[in-house]
């Protein structure tokens, strides 16, 4: 099963450049077209379900606006150990 | 509906040494990339409070509002001179300029090539994007045979306008010389890729290796007239075949540090 | 301390040395060179910082990155490196940082030639550089009194956070004097609290020039003109000789004002009072004293090596209240206490007209001489 992100993009930096929507792996970013930044761009947001906290996003991103998630997950010997079998 | 936004998450944010001000860089301009990655390595090296930059006269005239650390501003391609006043009588800051092509290869050609020559033991990080940028897009050394610019509104022709310079290449022929690499920021691998380089540069200044220099190709959307996305294209497309991307110089004592 | 014999600029090196400079960049460029040679034997010596740079343009942007941590710092060059230092010397102007240069002035324009000459005056004592900053020019008219001059161009400089140029010709620099060299004082390396030596436990320090907004940029500028007035307030210096009772007083700076003293003596010994000012502060310049000798003088005699840029000093601050003569030779060409001594008889005997220029009238008198 794949990972499960999330990011939040801080509107203060976004500038709508799109190049983290072109880089994402499952193209799940768009800018918010409904929404204007301080400065007046429109910013990027996931838009579906999918994202995998892979952080490329935020590799690509020039203004360092995109702060990533991802879910840490327990591997099966880690839910037993937890468990405390 | 839990969030998954919670500090155990957490995976990437901004780095402490990249400062909270939002950059006068255009959208999608690779400065950003550029010196984000810096600052990454700054924070992961915990070098900030031993760092003063020297900003260029260009785009990135600016830089010293963007990084966490003391910063001078150098007059137009005088940076590795004012680095080498620095580092020699202060050997124990980690000193690093921060240029672009007009800055480093042209009105700069002298200072760099003698602080490459004379093995000073500081960092460079080179941006080359084709043109000087800051002046609305001239021809630089570093423009490409038949790219237009508004100053070679016909593209340039090598006849009038001679040819590019190949500064990695060229500074890798000096034996002072330790570390000079050049990457690129157009696309995720390539980024990684640059992150280690920045890493290694910074490495051989604080083990006291030479002189170190990062030439990095870069994107300007604004006076290529491409979008953000377009202008990587132009880069791996057009950039790289000319300015091919690799190990220039990396001498004995570099190529034995183990990051 | 013995007085030992020692040759100008070797002197001027070992006085900068001994003052406590910490680091020395500079570039090859005759009548100046021992002084780059000296410091490339004495700094690394001493553990100091010595780079010879690519050129004189690297020399003083290396300046410029050293005088930002707060080091003592210096170059030394002569009038072509002079012109390519121009660049770097307004940026640290606006930069507001402490900057020590030694000019050893020579024939020209251009490449002129490697003779002493006075012709760079201008150039330096009003900027040189782009933009409204005042450079501190002493100048020295002896080893001795370039010896001294040297820890007071560092204090100077530190003090106003100004430029502090030692101006001299290669005369001075090349000749051997007996002298007495100050004690050794061991670098001091002053905490300046704009200084940049990495943030660790402070907030960041960040040096520049730039202002982009205009209002920025002119409380800059009122900030170093108000730092100027102070200067000119309270380190004016000159020297005057058989002055008091003076009817000739003959002006010149540094070798021009030192062969102009063996001229006064000689006429003195003739019965003519003649008198010496000498500034050694060039800028700032000493307009009152020299106001207030026009008005005890029947004439004023300016000598300088250049065509006659001091005298436009001295012409304002006289106000055309005194006849003004001048007396000047260029391309490197020094003059001889007998010509000035002819001068001075010349003056003695027919008090001139005020003029408008008086270079001018000089000028058709060389032109007959030199034809």
């Amino acid at each position: 099963m794949p990972a499960r992100g999330t990011i939040e993009v801080n509107d203060l930096y976004c500038k709508g450049c799109e190049l983290c929507i072109s880089a994402c792996p499952p193209d799940v970013m768009a800018l918010d077209k409904e929404r204007l930044t301080p400065k007046g761009y429109h910013p990027a947001h996931i838009v579906k379900d999918g994202c995998t906290g892979c952080a490329i996003c935020a590799l690509v991103c020039p203004d360092a606006a995109i702060t990533v998630y991802r879910e840490v997950t327990k591997s099966p010997a880690q839910q037993a150990a937890a468990a405390g079998g | 509906m839990t969030t998954l936004a919670t500090p155990e998450n957490l995976v990437y944010e901004r780095p402490k040494a990249f400062t909270d001000v939002p950059t006068h860089y255009c959208p999608g301009c690779t400065h950003g990339i550029a010196h984000r990655l810096i600052a990454e390595v700054l924070d992961e090296m915990e070098l900030t409070g031993r760092a003063i930059g020297v900003a260029p006269v260009g785009c990135a005239v600016f830089a010293y509002n963007y990084f966490d650390t003391d910063f001078v501003e150098a007059p137009h391609g005088r940076a590795p001179a004012m680095a080498t006043g620095i580092k020699r009588v202060l050997p124990d800051s980690i000193v690093f300029t921060y240029q672009g092509d007009g800055d480093l290869a042209s009105i700069g050609m002298g200072e760099i090539t003698h602080a490459a020559a004379r093995g000073e033991n500081i960092t460079v990080v080179f941006i080359n994007n084709a043109n000087f940028g800051m002046t609305g897009g001239q021809m630089a050394p570093t423009t490409l045979p038949g790219m237009r610019t508004t100053s070679s509104p016909n593209g340039r022709d090598v006849e009038t306008q001679g040819y590019p310079i190949r500064m990695a290449e060229m500074l890798a022929t000096l034996d002072g010389a330790g570390y000079i690499v050049r990457r690129s920021l157009h696309d995720p691998k390539n980024i990684r890729m640059a992150k280690k380089a920045i890493r290694t540069a910074f490495e051989v200044q604080v083990r006291g290796l030479g002189f170190s220099l990062v030439e990095l190709l870069s994107t300007c959307p604004s006076n290529w007239d491409l979008t953000p996305v377009e202008s990587l294209k132009f880069v791996e497309e057009k950039m790289v075949p000319y300015f091919p991307l690799g190990d220039y110089k990396v001498s004995p004592s570099v190529s034995a540090v183990k990051i | 301390m013995a007085r030992e014999l020692w040759e100008g600029n070797q002197a001027i090196a070992e006085a900068a040395i001994r003052a406590g400079l910490e680091a020395y960049f500079g570039y090859p460029i005759t009548p100046q060179n021992e002084i780059l040679e000296w410091m490339s034997r004495r700094m690394p010596e001493l553990g100091r910082a010595f780079v010879q740079s690519e050129a004189e343009l690297g020399a003083i942007n290396m300046v410029y990155g050293a005088a930002c941590t707060g080091a003592r710092v210096m170059s030394s060059s002569s009038s072509p490196g002079i012109s390519l230092m121009q660049e770097g010397l307004s940026y640290i102007a606006g930069t507001e940082i402490p900057v020590v240069l030694v000019n050893v002035m020579r024939g020209g324009p251009g490449l002129g030639n490697i003779a002493p000459s006075q012709g760079d005056y201008n150039q330096i004592c009003k900027g040189g550089g782009h933009g409204d900053y005042h450079p501190i020019v002493l100048a020295p008219a002896s080893v001795q009194e370039a010896v001294d001059l040297m820890p007071l161009a560092f204090d100077l400089a530190e003090k106003y956070l100004n430029i502090a140029c030692v101006l001299l010709d290669g005369s001075i620099g090349q000749m051997m004097e007996p002298i007495e060299l100050p004690p050794m004082r061991e670098v001091n390396h002053r905490e300046f609290p704009w200084a940049v030596s990495g943030a660790q436990g402070r907030e960041r320090h960040i040096l520049t020039s730039i202002y982009l907004e205009p209002n920025e940029e002119e409380r800059t500028n009122l900030r170093l003109l108000k730092r100027w007035q102070e200067v000119q307030a309270n380190e004016l210096r000159y020297k005057e000789y058989s002055i008091d009772d003076a009817e000739i007083i003959v002006i010149g700076f540094g070798t021009a004002g030192r062969v102009a003293l063996s001229a006064v003596r000689l006429a003195r010994a003739q019965g003519i009072k003649a008198g010496l000012f000498r500034p050694v502060t060039v800028s700032p310049y000493p307009y009152e004293r020299v106001a207030k000798l026009a008005k005890q003088a029947k004439v004023l005699l300016v000598v300088e090596m250049n065509s006659g840029q001091m005298l436009e000093d001295v012409r304002l601050a006289v106000n055309g209240r005194t006849p003004i003569e001048f007396y000047g030779r260029l391309g490197g060409v020094v003059p001889f206490p007998d010509e000035i001594l002819g001068e001075i008889q010349r003056v003695a005997k027919k008090t001139p007209k005020i003029v408008d220029d008086p270079a001018k009238v000089w000028l058709k008198r060389m032109e007959a001489v030199t034809k």
